[in-house]
């Protein structure tokens, strides 16, 4: 049970929960000390993840950290969790980026309270669904991550200006894109629609397997009918795909992440996205390895569409927040060309860029809102010359940037240079063409936009004059995440020895390995 | 006499009721069309009563009449509330709930 | 005795050191002075490690020294390591590099005097962070620890070039910079990737082992060098991705010298002698370093007789060497290759030190607006004369014999048309160099101001310099000519020969105004209007960046949002307009409603009538 008897992972997924009932009947009307409770809570979350990352029993492998307790019987749902090398450095991730994104959040100042409360609520389902090994627990956790988002961007959310064009322009005109309330709206719809293809594969995995139990351990030694992994295996990857962000599944995610404010905008492209490509991998791939074979090719085709056409849209925008939104698009294409590779180091890479995305995306994101906040614009051309007013602002970009493009010494390069290995052994050698080159073009835009915002002599306009830099609360959301992401950088091996005892035994079940 | 003629009475006066129910502008003749599918009812109950031999019926039938009254009672009291409100009972003009 | 590896890892981990303090202790980098001499002193650690090596190398019994740990775990032992790799070549080019470093480091305490302390702070963060990756690119033990502080060193290359990111040119340069030089390691990316597939392992030992046993298969290995050779072509400004190199210029000067001239530049030719048995493997792509070497050098050459900026030119006099060297590399005389790198390693920084300090107390980098400089700048006329005697291969300077050793390996390699561009090419540096040092120092013009001569922390690296310069010519002159001038007698008469005729031809052009240079011009008018666009490949690339890749994200930018997420938004708008239509059946009135219940229950009465 647990770690030594104490029921560790549920510690980290209640933390915030408990934080989140603490706020909302204590604090109410103290700004600060929601912060503090909020800080707290994840700053126990991330804490104990540490914890666990370091007691993780790598020679042992498998789950570990089990905990059961049967919640209905009858039709075999228990409250059944536990972390192998995967969740754990999803689990890592979810509480770096959520205790960095409380402290860049700091300055949120309507109903801070109810906000505070959601974030947490929704970091409660996230970390569920990382450590859930009964599948209708997992459903349950997924909702709850997917549902308060709703709130927090129809609430805090900002609005851009999308002009309606071309032949659909009146159906753009019609339904008001740019606006919050568009955005909120269209993301909950998108993912409650994958959430459906979802719910509809986890019960057809529930009867195929006799339903009798719910529990992944169970499942995962059933052998179901190839014809019924083959399509439940296609509803896994419609229904997370659309939350990982597939191609062309995706344009929830730039509306959606560009409208969100900053701590959800995190949260989401950093954390969110990844549990898609994490229940594609455990459930897809972990419960269906025949109906994987099936669709592999399809997968690994969309992930470099993904990587190319995120590229090449990121490059387009104008406005700083959906260039960081479609650069998510086109770094889930890393994830799941990865995974779709079937080798070793594909998966490892797969993994370990959910990992180093999370933590880079969010490291933009939470730059862009301190941007936003003392620039008040996000337009890419109207800025210029911030270089001088806030420097450690720029250099945060720029350590962001420099590993989204892949730089050594960053995480993003372990994550891409493994990917590109296993592309290349992988029974379709040429996604390695498409991969390489998207890191080009994300060289091209991300040095752009940093030269555009950062360089070059102050802007003519007299609106951005003397602005100040990161201060206080914020620095501690920049420092972490840079930090993470050079330490993961420079010694991969911290993250891929625990992957490292999860992928093996999924490459083994797919027939892959050895 | 059977129980046919009793069940045809009832399904006319039941017919009445609604055909008054669907047709008067009226809030009051609507609440009168009413009053005649209950008691359309009513007819049918006391005279399965006695087909049956069963007294469950007679006394759902007093039930009946009691509520009738208190429902006529609200309806009339709705009624009211509406006319002081709108200054008007007609029954195309209370529209409230259009989609 | 402290042995091979230490030392390495101690000239490998001293600038590190100081990168890290700098990074993370703010008040000492904004200190300024103090974050520079921190970082001064550590390279100067470092020099000393890498003396220490070098002369103790190589120790009885090993002529290398590798040290490696896990870097990429995986199943079955590591994926990658990590380590450093000693050997003689090593050796050396670590010496090189930690001295120039430390020389130009030292320099720019002189030179950037000016700056706020805060941007002094950051320039010395970033020539640690230089110093750590190029020495651990010197000692890299695989080709994916290579690639890795490859990136590194590019990375500081384009933060140095864009110090004064003030300046839109040198935010554009940096950038530029970048772009093209990730173009190139796309190649080397994919070549190390197909690389691993084909043998299993980065590592050079493993990789120069199997070929050694010919059990290194050879199926498309070809293809692997020369995407491998494709990262040399981007970092060592080789055509046709030199373009970044000139605009790179717009960096403060000693880091032209140290990353642009001496060191990172040269890394393309360190990369290729490193991993020459494996191009042993493949002559095709040899031969076809030798030819775009010698192309390069006869290209760059041409474009330098057209500038005005006299860091310009000694940019393209860099692309001209670096050709030459590659070019040595092609045709087998790898050892010439290597021994050219470090004499130009020494002469070109001394050439841009010199250069850095005429700019400095001229304030412009237009060699039109100098003249007769040498009376008031004589010790920085004269190592700049010691430089450019040096380059254009006039003996006994250094680059006489390392110039002389790649003719004769050129032409023993039987690259006869690339022979003869090399050839010209003495010529025409001969003539450049010669073209700079006569406007700016001797010929008549004004400088504005009073320039005067730098002061000693200046002048110090600058006199090293000239002094190894001269120095390691001396050497080879008394010493005999050095080892690889094995070709025929007829080479050093030829190329000292063409190199005087270019001085002369110069000294009748600029000084003498014998010969009008504007008549010169006219006569290869077509040459030279191309040399002025750049042979417009500028302009191409320019019209790639705008016209294929950014019109290209524009596309998809437009079809991402009106069409594919038009798609969406009419689903979206087709549902609403739907719901319009329905709700209409939702009258308000009780009575349609109490319609719908009625004729419901008439349905459900008959349905149960006839079952």
């Amino acid at each position: 049970m647990g770690l030594n008897g104490v029921p560790i992972l549920t510690l980290i997924t209640w933390a915030p929960f408990a934080g989140a009932v603490l706020i909302m009947f204590t604090a109410r009307h103290h700004p600060l000390a929601v912060r503090l409770i909020a800080a707290v809570a994840t700053g126990i979350s991330l804490l104990l993840s540490v914890v666990v990352y370091v007691a993780y029993d790598a020679d042992a492998a498998g789950f570990q950290f089990y905990e059961k307790v049967a919640l209905v019987p009858l039709l075999g749902i228990s409250y059944e969790i536990g972390a192998d090398g995967i969740s754990l450095v999803l689990v890592l991730l979810t509480a770096i980026i959520i205790f960095s994104g409380v402290f860049a959040s700091w300055t949120v100042a309507t109903r801070s309270q109810e906000f505070y409360a959601l974030l947490l609520t929704l970091v409660t389902g996230v970390f569920g669904v990382f450590v859930s090994l009964d599948l209708f627990l997992f459903f349950l956790f997924y909702e709850l991550a997917v549902l308060p988002m709703y709130l927090l961007i129809g609430i805090w959310g900002t609005s851009a200006q999308i002009r309606p064009r071309g032949i659909f322009g009146w159906a753009i005109r019609e339904t008001g894109v740019g606006s919050k309330e568009y955005a909120a709206m269209k993301l909950t719809l998108y993912l409650l629609l994958g959430s459906a293809f979802i719910l509809v594969g986890i019960l057809a995995l529930y009867m195929a397997a006799g339903g009798s139990s719910f529990s992944f351990l169970e499942m995962e030694g059933a052998a179901f009918d190839p014809v019924v992994q083959r399509w439940v295996f296609l509803l896994f990857y419609g229904g997370f795909g659309v939350l990982a962000g597939i191609w062309p599944l995706h344009t929830w995610s730039p509306d959606g992440h560009s409208s969100a404010p900053t701590a959800v905008s995190m949260l989401h492209a950093g954390v969110l996205m990844k549990l898609g490509a994490y229940g594609i991998v455990r459930l897809g791939m972990g419960l269906l390895p025949e109906g994987t074979h099936d669709w592999v090719a399809l997968i690994g085709t969309i992930a470099t569409i993904n990587i190319i056409y995120g590229a090449l849209s990121a490059m387009a925008q104008t406005d700083l927040k959906y260039v960081i939104a479609y650069s998510s698009v086109s770094h889930m294409g890393i994830v799941l060309l990865g995974a779709a590779t079937l080798t070793e180091a594909g998966l490892n890479g797969s993994v370990f860029q959910m990992f180093a995305h999370g933590i880079m995306t969010g490291l933009f994101f939470a730059l862009v809102g301190l941007v936003y906040e003392k620039a008040h614009s996000r337009e890419i051309f109207r800025m210029g010359g911030f270089g001088r007013m806030m420097p450690g602002i720029a250099t945060a970009f720029t350590v962001g940037g420099l590993s989204s493009l892949g730089l050594p010494a960053t995480a993003g390069f372990v994550a891409e240079f493994l990917t590109f290995l296993g592309a290349w052994r992988s029974t379709h050698s040429w996604w390695l063409f498409p991969a390489v080159a998207g890191t080009f073009l994300t060289a091209v835009y991300v040095l752009r936009v940093v030269k555009q915002i950062f360089w070059g002599p102050a802007p003519l306009h007299g609106e951005f004059h003397d602005l100040p830099d990161a201060k206080g609360p914020e620095w501690v959301a920049l420092v972490l995440l840079m930090f993470v992401i050079v330490l993961f950088g420079m010694v991969p091996g911290l993250a891929i020895g625990p992957i490292d005892t999860a992928t093996l035994p999924l490459l083994t079940r797919l027939g892959a390995w050895p | 006499m059977g129980l046919q003629p009793y069940l045809i009475l009832a399904a006319v006066l039941f017919c009445i009721g609604l055909f008054g129910v669907l047709t008067r502008r009226n809030a009051i003749g609507i609440l009168l069309g009413i009053e005649l599918m209950l008691n359309a009812v009513n007819v049918n109950l006391v005279a399965i009563a006695r087909y049956a031999a069963d007294p469950a019926g007679l006394v759902f039938t007093l039930f009946t009449i009691s509520i009738t009254v208190a429902e006529v009672a609200v309806g009339l009291a709705i009624v009211i509330l509406i006319f002081r409100v709108r200054r008007t009972v007609e029954a195309d003009h209370l529209n409230l709930l259009k989609g | 005795m402290i042995d091979a590896g230490t030392l390495a890892l101690a000239a490998l981990g001293l600038p590190f050191g100081a990168f890290v303090l700098l990074a993370v202790v703010a008040p000492l980098r904004r200190a300024g002075r103090a974050a520079g001499a921190l970082s001064v002193a550590a390279v100067g650690g470092s020099l000393l490690a890498a003396l220490i090596l070098w002369r103790t190398f190589p120790e009885a019994g090993a002529d290398t020294v590798e040290l490696a740990w896990s870097w990429l775990p995986a199943e079955g032992g590591a994926l990658a390591t990590v380590g450093v790799l000693v050997d003689s070549v090593a050796a050396v080019m670590l010496v090189l590099v930690a001295l120039v470093s430390f020389l130009v480091q030292l320099y720019s305490l002189g030179y950037l005097e000016d700056e706020t302390a805060p941007a002094l702070g950051r320039y010395f963060a970033y020539h640690s962070l230089f110093a750590f990756s190029m020495i651990g690119l010197v000692l890299a033990s695989n080709f994916l620890q290579m690639f890795i502080f490859w990136e590194l060193v590019g990375l500081c290359s384009y933060l140095l070039i864009g110090f004064w990111y003030a300046k839109p040119e040198a935010a554009r340069a940096a950038v530029k910079a970048f772009w093209v030089t990730k173009a190139g390691d796309l190649g080397f990316i994919l070549g190390i990737v197909l690389l691993w597939a084909q043998a299993g392992t980065f590592g050079f030992s493993e990789l120069f082992k199997m070929a050694d046993d010919k059990t290194l298969p050879l199926g498309g290995l070809s293809l692997i060098m020369f995407l491998i050779y494709l990262g040399a072509v981007g970092k060592s400004a080789q055509f046709p991705l030199h373009v970044w190199l000139p605009d790179a210029m717009e960096g403060p000067t000693p880091v032209s010298a140290l990353i642009h001239a001496a060191t990172m530049v040269a890394a393309g030719v360190y990369l290729v002698t490193r991993a020459y048995p494996l191009f042993l493997q493949t002559p095709d792509v040899l031969v076809l370093i030798g030819w775009v070497g010698a192309f390069s050098a006869l290209l760059a050459a041409t474009l330098g007789l057209v500038q005005a900026d006299i860091k310009r030119v000694l940019a393209y006099s860099t692309v001209s060497q670096l050709g030459y060297m590659m070019a040595a590399l092609g045709a087998g005389a790898v050892g010439a290759g290597f021994f050219h790198l470090l004499t130009h390693g020494l002469f070109k920084a001394l050439l841009f030190l010199g250069a850095g300090a005429v700019i400095h107390a001229v304030g412009t980098n237009d060699i039109w607006k100098m003249g007769r400089l040498f009376g008031a700048m004589p010790q920085t006329g004269i190592v700049f004369l010691v430089g450019t005697l040096a380059l254009a291969g006039i003996w006994p300077f250094a680059g006489f014999f390392s110039k002389d050793a790649i003719l004769a390996g050129v032409w023993e390699g039987g690259l006869t048309v690339p022979f003869l561009m090399l050839a010209l090419t003495v010529f025409l540096t001969a003539f450049y160099m010669f073209r700079v040092v006569f406007v700016v120092f001797f010929a008549t013009g004004h400088a504005e101001g009073h320039p005067h001569d730098p002061p000693l922390v200046m002048g110090g690296p600058l006199w090293t310099l000239a002094g190894l310069t001269a120095g390691v010519g001396i050497l080879f002159a008394v010493g005999g000519g050095g080892e690889e001038a094995h070709g025929p007698s007829w080479i050093s008469p030829l190329s000292l020969g063409l190199a005087l005729a270019g001085i002369a031809f110069a000294w009748l052009t600029y000084q003498r105004r014998a010969v009008s240079a504007e008549m010169l011009a006219r006569r290869v008018r077509p040459l030279y209007v191309a040399a002025l666009r750049k042979f417009w490949l500028d302009d191409l690339y320019g019209g790639i960046y705008r016209g294929v890749i950014l019109g290209l994200s524009w596309v998809v930018g437009w079809v991402d949002r009106y069409l594919v997420d038009g798609l969406v938004n009419l689903a979206s708008a087709w549902t609403m307009r739907g719901g319009d239509r329905l709700r209409r059946i939702q009258t308000g009135r009780a009575q349609d409603y109490l319609y719908g219940v009625a004729f419901g229950l008439l349905l459900v009465i008959v349905w149960s009538y006839w079952h």
